[in-house]
């Protein structure tokens, strides 16, 4: 794949992975693992690995976001570390 | 500058590394469960991330035939080998050769004589293992926050520490 994307990529997926492990609302912290989801498909894209690729936009960052946020409205919102 | 290729021509396994290692940090150290969770998924997204840096090829395209490549076998009935079939003496159809029936009265397929080089394909075996993965990751992740509303039901948190001292003094 085209390098300049691949480092573009990596370097947001350790930003993102980062953010939605310390931010403190677990609401903010659902969003940002779903856009951590879709960097990875966007990854996988590039890799020549199409079928990967849509099953992860499918089922990491559809139905894993939607687990999350049904559990943060289900339970508490805030998170203390 | 040999240090700087080598790390720049494996970035992919680096990256991989250090977000498994962000993943198992958050697997332990955190005390809410919800981040336990988030940091079990971005450990399995990174296995995943390995496996298929493993299936790259350089200047390789997605695993899929192209359409010539899969029709071009078709037309090489006319030539008159038969030795890729034995099945050319038991069959009662009674139009000529150009329809063989093989024991079952299906027509005969000719397997397509394809040359496909597969230095131009990405590796599709990882793929397929990791489409798996992607699945048995998400229901475990469903698994756990599953447990995750059951112990906020029980104990009213679904902070670790305070559930170890709910449970402690005795509730």
């Amino acid at each position: 794949m085209i390098w300049q994307f691949d480092l573009i990529i990596l370097v947001f997926l350790v930003i993102t992975a980062i953010i939605s492990l310390q931010v403190k609302d677990l609401l903010a912290a659902s969003m940002i693992y779903g856009v951590y989801s879709f960097l990875m498909c966007l990854l996988w894209a590039g890799m020549a690995a199409v079928d990967v690729a849509f099953t992860e936009a499918a089922v990491g960052a559809g139905v894993s976001s939607v687990f999350l946020i049904a559990t943060v409205f289900r339970t508490s919102r805030r998170s203390s570390d | 500058m040999e240090f700087f290729e080598a790390i720049s021509a494996k970035f992919n396994y680096w990256i991989y590394v250090i977000i498994m290692m962000i993943g198992l940090y958050a697997m332990i150290a955190k005390n809410n469960m919800v981040k336990k969770l988030i940091g079990m998924s971005i450990f399995q997204t990174a296995i995943i991330l390995f496996y298929v840096s493993i299936g790259v090829k350089d200047g390789a395209t997605i695993p899929i035939l192209y359409h010539d490549q899969v029709h071009a076998g078709h037309h090489h009935d006319d030539h008159g080998d038969d030795a890729h079939h034995g099945s050319t003496d038991h069959h009662d159809t009674s139009h000529g050769g150009d329809h063989e029936t093989d024991e079952f009265g299906y027509p005969t397929r000719h397997a397509p004589d394809v040359h496909i080089d597969g230095d131009g394909f990405a590796n599709p075996l990882v793929h397929v293992l990791m489409l798996t993965a992607i699945v048995v990751g998400v229901s475990t992740l469903g698994v756990g926050l599953a447990i995750t509303q059951k112990l906020h039901r029980e104990f009213g948190t679904i902070e670790e520490n305070e559930i170890h001292d709910l449970i402690k003094s005795g509730k």
